[in-house]
C-alpha cells in the first residue's frame, strides 16, 4: 500500500502524535502533583480528584510512544535508551512511585497518607525532571560534554515548570473556591518560568546545533517560521494578562488557560519537530535509516488507522462524563 | 560481549517482570469476579452483590495501578537491555506488543476511571458496561502478550533474511503451536490466583470477626470455582507438559531432571540434579510414571540431556520450580475441596480451613512465578527459541550502570511489596467495621426493583 518511505513518515507522525498528546495529558497531571500542598489534606484529597479518573490512561500515551519508537524505529530506540540508560531507569522509578502513591495515600493506614503525599509529590517531579533531561540530552545528540549536562539541567527545569504551569491551569478549571484562587497564583508564577525556559531552548537551540540555526533563519524558512515563536510568545502573555483577572463572575473563562496552555504546548512541539525532522536521533540517525520492515509496519497501521480513531472518541468519552468542577473522589 | 553485564541484565528483566507479573495475574481474573458481582447486583438488586463489589473495586484498582506501572519499565527495557531482540525479530514482536496497547491498553485504562468512580456520573448500563470493558481489556493484554511469549517458544510464520526474522503469515505466528496451551494456562492460573485470594481475604475478615454475609458470600463464590478450576488447571498442564515434548523436548527433560535417554522413566518427586557430574542425588520417584504421563506408556521412551548437551536449560532451577508449582497446585486443590465440601455440608468454613486460606492468600503468585520460571528458563539459551539466544541479544552498556538501576529496582519492589500487602490486609480489617448495609445502598436496591418504567431506565446509582 504504502512504500517504505512514506511508512516512515507516517510513523513518525504517529509517533509525535502520541508524544504531543502525552506531553499535555500526563504533563498536567504530573503538574497536579508537583504542586500538591503537603499542609492542607483537602485541598490536596480534591487535586488528586481532579487527575483521578485520567492518570492511567494520561500515561498509557507513553507506552504508546515508546512501544512505536520500540516498533516503527527499533535501532533509534536502543540508541536513545542506551544513551539515556540512567535518566530512564529514574523516570521509571518516579513513575513507579507515584503512580502507587496515587492509590496508596487513599488506602494505607490513615497515618501513612503524609508520607505518601510526599511520595507523590517527589515523584511527580522526578519525573518531570527526568524527562526534561532527558529531552535536553536528546537535543544535544547525547553529547559528552558539559555544555550538553548544563543545557539538559535547564531543559529539565523548564519542563517541570512547564508541566507545573499546565497542572494549574488544569486545576484553574477543575476547582473552584479556595483552591482555584491558590491555583491561579501557582499559574501566575509559573508562567513566568515556563516562559524564561522556552526562549532560553530556543535561543540556546540554534546556537549550538548549526542545522537548527540553518533551518530556522535561512530565507525563505523564517518568512513562515517566524510566526510559530512569535504566537508562543503572545500567547505567554495574553494568558498572565487574562490569569490576572481570574477568577471572573460564574466563572467565566475558566478554561481559557488551560486551552491556551495546551496550544503553547503544541507550538513548542512543532518547533522541536520543524528542528529536528527528519532526524529521529539528531544529527545520527534519520527515519529512513531506522525505519523497521515495511510489511510488519503495514500491519500496525492497519490496526492503528481502525483503533486510534476510537481510543481517541472513547477517550473523549471519559472526559465528557467526568466533565465540570470535581468534587470529591469516591468508589461509587 | 561483557559477561557481567549479560547476568546483570537477565537479574533486572526476571526481577521486574516477576514483580509486574504478580499484578495482572490477580486483574486478569479479578476484573471478571467483579463483572459477576456487578451482574449479580443488578439481577437481584441485593446490595451485598454491591457490597462486594465496592470492596474488591478498591482492591482491583490498587493492583492495577501498580500492574500498569510497572509494566511501564517492560516497554523501555527491551531497548535498554536487550537491544539484540528487536534487532533480529523486532518486526514479529513489534506488531504483537503495538496491538496490546492498541487494543488493551488504552481499553483497560479508558474505561477504568469510569468503572472506578464513575458510578455516579453514567448510567448503570454504562457502569456495567464499563466494567465488561476493562475485563475484556485485561485478557486481551494477555493474549497479546502470550501470544509473543508463545512465538518466542515455538516460532513460526516467518523467514530469515540478513539475520532479521521476518513475518510470512500472521496467523501461524499468532496462533503457534504453544499458544492455546499457554494462554489456557495462564487464564486459568490468573482464576486461581485471583479466586485464592478473595478467598484468603475473605477469610481474614472473617476470622477477625466479620459477621456481615458478603466475605461469607465471596469466600463461597471463590471457593467453588477454586474447586472447579483447580483441577482443570491440572488437566490444562498435562496437556500444556506433552506439547512442551513435541517441541522443547530438552525443556521436559530438564523439568523431569532425564539425564540420559531412557525407557521406563520414573516420576521423581525429589531429588538433587547435579550439573557438573550430570546425574541427580537422593532420588525418590515412582517407577515408569513420567513415561507414562508423557507417552502414555510405561515403557515409553523420553529423550534425556545427553542428547542436548550444551544446548539445554540449567537443570537444578527449572526442576525445583516445576515441583513448587505442581506442589503448590496440589494444595490449593485439597484445600478448595475441603472448605467446598465443609461448606456444602454444614454450609459454613471450619476456622481451621480459614486460617488455611489466609495462609494461602498469595499462594497463586507463587505457583504462577514458579510455572514461568519453568517455562523461561526452561528455554534457554534461547531467547526465541533456534534463532536468537539470550546472549546475542544483550546490551554493551557498563556493568556499573546495570548493578546501579537493578539495585534501585530491587528496593522500590521490596518495599512496594511490603506496603500492597500490608494495605490489602488494612483494607480487610477497616471492612469489618463499617455497617452492615447503608441506607442509600437499600434505596438503590429498592430503585432497581422497581425499574426502568418509573424513571424509564435512567437508572443512576
Amino acid at each position: 500500500m504504502f512504500d517504505a518511505d512514506t511508512l516512515a513518515v507516517i510513523f513518525i507522525a504517529l509517533m509525535g502524535l502520541s508524544v504531543i498528546l502525552y506531553a499535555v495529558l500526563d504533563g498536567y497531571d504530573l503538574g497536579v502533583g508537583i504542586l500538591l500542598p503537603l499542609d492542607h489534606d483537602q485541598h490536596s484529597d480534591r487535586m488528586v480528584a481532579s487527575i483521578g479518573p485520567f492518570w492511567d490512561a494520561n500515561e498509557t500515551w507513553l507506552v504508546l510512544a515508546v512501544g512505536l519508537l520500540l516498533i516503527a524505529f527499533p535501532t533509534a530506540h536502543s540508541l536513545v535508551f542506551r544513551e539515556l540508560y540512567m535518566p530512564t531507569a529514574i523516570l521509571l522509578i518516579s513513575l513507579v512511585l507515584r503512580g502507587v502513591a496515587f492509590d496508596f495515600r487513599a488506602k494505607a493506614p490513615f497515618s501513612h497518607k503524609p508520607t505518601w503525599n510526599r511520595v507523590f509529590k517527589i515523584g511527580s517531579l522526578l519525573a518531570a525532571l527526568s524527562q526534561g533531561y532527558m529531552l535536553g540530552m536528546y537535543v544535544m545528540g547525547f553529547e559528552d560534554s558539559w555544555t550538553a549536562v548544563a543545557f539538559s539541567i535547564l531543559s529539565a527545569l523548564g519542563v517541570a515548570a512547564a508541566y507545573s504551569f499546565i497542572g494549574a491551569c488544569w486545576l484553574v478549571m477543575k476547582a473552584e473556591g479556595e483552591l482555584q484562587k491558590k491555583a491561579i497564583i501557582w499559574a501566575k508564577n509559573s508562567i513566568g518560568i515556563c516562559m524564561a525556559g522556552t526562549i532560553a531552548v530556543s535561543l540556546v537551540n540554534p546556537w549550538i546545533n548549526p542545522d537548527v540555526y540553518e533551518r530556522w533563519l535561512s530565507w525563505p524558512n523564517v518568512l513562515w517560521l517566524a510566526p510559530l515563536p512569535a504566537l508562543c510568545m503572545a500567547l505567554f502573555i495574553v494568558n498572565y494578562l487574562f490569569l490576572k483577572k481570574l477568577p471572573q463572575d460564574n466563572d467565566r473563562g475558566c478554561w481559557v488557560p488551560f486551552v491556551s496552555a495546551v496550544v503553547i504546548f503544541l507550538l513548542c512541539f512543532f518547533g522541536l519537530g520543524v528542528s529536528f525532522f527528519p532526524y529521529i536521533v539528531p544529527g545520527q540517525l534519520t527515519i529512513w535509516d531506522a525505519a523497521a520492515a515495511p510489511e510488519s509496519l503495514t500491519i500496525i497501521l492497519w490496526g492503528a488507522i481502525i483503533v486510534v480513531p476510537v481510543i481517541i472518541c472513547y477517550t473523549a468519552f471519559a472526559y465528557r462524563v467526568f466533565w465540570g468542577k470535581v468534587d470529591d473522589l469516591k468508589y461509587y | 560481549m561483557l559477561e557481567e553485564t549479560l547476568m546483570l541484565s537477565r537479574i533486572q528483566f526476571a526481577a521486574n517482570v516477576s514483580f509486574h507479573i504478580l499484578f495482572p495475574s490477580i486483574t486478569i481474573a479479578l476484573s471478571w469476579f467483579l463483572v459477576v458481582f456487578k451482574i449479580r447486583y443488578n439481577q437481584t438488586g441485593d446490595p451485598v452483590w454491591m457490597r462486594a463489589y465496592r470492596f474488591w473495586v478498591k482492591i482491583f484498582a490498587l493492583t492495577f495501578a501498580v500492574g500498569v506501572v510497572s509494566g511501564i519499565t517492560m516497554s523501555f527495557q527491551f531497548g535498554t537491555n536487550w537491544p539484540g531482540f528487536m534487532e533480529t525479530v523486532g518486526n514479529i514482536a513489534g506488531p504483537l506488543l503495538g496491538y496490546e496497547v492498541l487494543t488493551a491498553f488504552f481499553l483497560e485504562a479508558g474505561f477504568l476511571g469510569i468503572m472506578l468512580f464513575g458510578m455516579n456520573r453514567v448510567s448503570n448500563r454504562v457502569h456495567t458496561a464499563s466494567t465488561v470493558i476493562v475485563a475484556v481489556g485485561t485478557a486481551l493484554s494477555a493474549f497479546w502478550i502470550l501470544a509473543l511469549n508463545s512465538w518466542m517458544q515455538t516460532p513460526q510464520g516467518f523467514e530469515m533474511r540478513d539475520g532479521v526474522a521476518h513475518a510470512t503469515d500472521w496467523a501461524e505466528i499468532i496462533f503457534n503451536p504453544s499458544f492455546p496451551y499457554r494462554l489456557t494456562h495462564m487464564l486459568l492460573a490468573s482464576a486461581l490466583t485471583a479466586t485464592f485470594l478473595i478467598a484468603g481475604i475473605s477469610a481474614y475478615r472473617l476470622l477477625k470477626g466479620d459477621d456481615k454475609r458478603a466475605p461469607k458470600l465471596t469466600l463461597k463464590v471463590a471457593l467453588f470455582i477454586a474447586a472447579v478450576l483447580a483441577p482443570v488447571q491440572a488437566l490444562v498442564g498435562d496437556f500444556h507438559g506433552l506439547n512442551t515434548l513435541h517441541h522443547q523436548p530438552q525443556k521436559i527433560a530438564a523439568m523431569e531432571g532425564i539425564w540420559e535417554t531412557d525407557t521406563q522413566v520414573p516420576l521423581l518427586l525429589f531429588a538433587v540434579p547435579d550439573e557438573e557430574t550430570r546425574q541427580n542425588h537422593f532420588e525418590i520417584g515412582l517407577p515408569g510414571i513420567a513415561s507414562f504421563i508423557l507417552t502414555h506408556d510405561f515403557n515409553g521412551e523420553l529423550k534425556g540431556l545427553n542428547d542436548f548437551e550444551g544446548n539445554h536449560p540449567p537443570v537444578a532451577p527449572v526442576f525445583y520450580a516445576f515441583r513448587v508449582m505442581v506442589g503448590i497446585g496440589v494444595l490449593m486443590l485439597a484445600i478448595a475441596w475441603l472448605g467446598s465440601l465443609q461448606l456444602v455440608r454444614k454450609g459454613s468454613v471450619s476456622p481451621l480451613i480459614l486460617k488455611g486460606l489466609v495462609v494461602m492468600s498469595f499462594s497463586g503468585w507463587v505457583a504462577t512465578l514458579a510455572g514461568w520460571y519453568v517455562t523461561e528458563i526452561g528455554r534457554q539459551p534461547w531467547l526465541v527459541t533456534g534463532v536468537l539466544t539470550t546472549q546475542q541479544a544483550a546490551t554493551d552498556i557498563a556493568p556499573g550502570n546495570v548493578a546501579l538501576s537493578l539495585a534501585m529496582y530491587s528496593i522500590l519492589y521490596v518495599v512496594l511489596l511490603g506496603a500492597y500487602l500490608h494495605t490489602l490486609f488494612v483494607m480487610a480489617r477497616r471492612a469489618v467495621e463499617i455497617e452492615e448495609i447503608q441506607p442509600e445502598e437499600v434505596k438503590q436496591a429498592g430503585a432497581y426493583t422497581s425499574k426502568s418504567e418509573v424513571n424509564g431506565g435512567q437508572n443512576y446509582v
